[in-house]
């Protein structure tokens, strides 16, 4: 066994190169998913609003978008993103733009499926009584819906959040510095402990993720008492 | 935008053999691991529901763990670390065979059995109690009241869930393009590199996850609307 080798890179796995260069490893895993789901976030509540509109200029590009997503797998997304900028934009763009990029498109669509099963999930009354009361659609949605709705969601949200971590492993295919990619290096350095090394990384990521799920189902719980009934 | 389209490249000749060598190997990989998943997940399941406490803690363990890491360091895991706890005999064996596509179906297996067990453990649940308990109660054993009774029900509610970690399963089967299988990414990415023309490939490979997503899809919904209202308590 070598678990030395696992000890004299925990630096390196936790935050890179950091003060002296730049920064990687499960830092920058943990930035990749803050970014990617703070902008998934804004796009997802975007596409599920209009997805639930009934003007078909607003539904249909949201459907198709949410469903062409849905229905293929994170790295040809990541791909897309990174072969194909160059073409369309007609210049690189660099690894960790366009990884995020492709976080923030894919899940976008998961979080758009959210939005509308939480929306759709409030008692038909709320609504009905909402504009009952004379509000316009818009005001309606504003204060009434979203503000319910969102607060029920936020446990799926921090599912999502979970998933993204995990996905941003995939990164480490287009090269961007994070924990999956420095292990690989560190893995290719050593030759002598890929055992121990990927070991150590799916403890790293099991610690974070699992935090976030217990997280979550406590969240879950909580916000259940406070839930419109039918 | 100056880039010359030729899609007669991937549509015809060879490199439209590797890309169907590729989507072949993608739906192989994603077959066997779907099935070895399936009685994966139902044994964690299982044991999950059985009355003895460390299995319980065994399966929770498992189900927690692999939910809750990615995909792509399983796979390493099982590709690079994996030989060395493993006998002389087994890694030689493996080394003579195919030994990508053996860790792939390993990691694509263990990752979706964990997700498997949870959707067979909340569909038994959510068969009420007294189910069981009438059962009982009009003489039937307790194999026979699982076999007769709750397994039939719970199997209608279970199957759309289980069909869509299917579905993910064949999504997440691209990652094992990381480990050198040659499935549909790995070709398009092959395709990529030999000609510079990734923008046919990825289209053309694209459009066949997306196929296959619709398929399934398809069928969930189908079978939605023809089977699911007969559940109602």
């Amino acid at each position: 066994m070598h678990w030395q080798v696992v000890w004299d890179n925990m630096d390196y796995f936790l935050w890179g190169a950091f003060p002296e260069g730049a920064l990687g490893g499960l830092a920058m895993s943990i930035i990749l998913a803050l970014l990617g789901i703070f902008f998934a976030f804004w796009l997802g509540l975007a596409a599920g609003l209009m997805r639930l509109s009934g003007r078909w200029w607003l539904h249909y590009p949201a459907l198709v978008y949410v469903e062409i997503i849905r229905g293929v797998p994170l790295l040809m997304c990541i791909f897309w993103f990174y072969f194909l900028a160059p073409v369309v934009l007609g210049h690189t763009m660099p690894e960790f733009q366009s990884a995020l990029v492709a976080f923030v498109v894919f899940t976008g669509a998961y979080v758009a499926e959210i939005v509308r099963a939480g929306v759709l999930a409030l008692p038909k009354g709320q609504m009905e009584a909402a504009r009952g009361s004379g509000l316009s659609h818009v005001q309606a949605m504003c204060f009434v819906i979203l503000p319910q709705s969102l607060r029920n969601m936020i446990p799926s949200f921090v599912n999502q959040f979970v998933s993204l971590t995990k996905d941003t492993s995939l990164a480490y295919i287009i090269g961007v510095n994070e924990l999956t990619r420095a292990a690989t290096q560190v893995n290719n350095r050593t030759m002598n402990a890929p055992m121990e090394i990927f070991l150590t990384m799916l403890v790293l990521y099991f610690i974070v993720c699992y935090v976030l799920t217990s997280f979550s189902r406590r969240l879950e719980r909580h916000l259940a008492r406070y839930q419109a009934r039918n | 935008m100056n880039y010359q389209f030729n899609w007669q490249l991937v549509l015809k000749g060879e490199y439209a053999d590797w890309i169907v060598k590729g989507l072949v190997v993608t739906l192989k990989i994603s077959a066997v691991s779907i099935v070895l998943a399936l009685l994966m997940g139902t044994v964690v399941a299982v044991l999950r529901m059985t009355r003895i406490r460390p299995l319980q803690w065994l399966s929770l363990a498992y189900t927690e763990f692999f939910r809750n890491t990615p995909l792509l360091v399983q796979l390493f895991f099982w590709y690079f670390g994996c030989n060395v706890i493993l006998p002389e005999a087994v890694n030689k064996w493996l080394y003579a065979h195919d030994y990508e596509f053996a860790s792939g179906v390993i990691g694509l297996t263990v990752y979706t059995s964990a997700f498997i067990a949870e959707e067979i453990r909340a569909g038994i649940f959510s068969i009420p109690r007294n189910q069981i308990e009438a059962s009982r109660a009009v003489g039937l054993s307790f194999v026979q009241a699982y076999r007769y009774v709750i397994l039939p029900q719970a199997f209608r509610i279970i199957i759309p869930p289980l069909i869509s970690q299917f579905l993910n399963l064949i999504k997440n089967s691209s990652l094992v393009m990381t480990i050198g299988v040659a499935d549909l990414t790995y070709m398009a990415r092959q395709v990529e590199s030999y000609t510079f023309h990734g923008f046919e490939a990825f289209t053309v490979s694209t459009l066949l996850y997306l196929g296959i997503s619709l398929i399934v899809s398809f069928a969930i919904t189908m079978y939605n609307k023809h089977f699911m209202l007969q559940v109602k308590y």
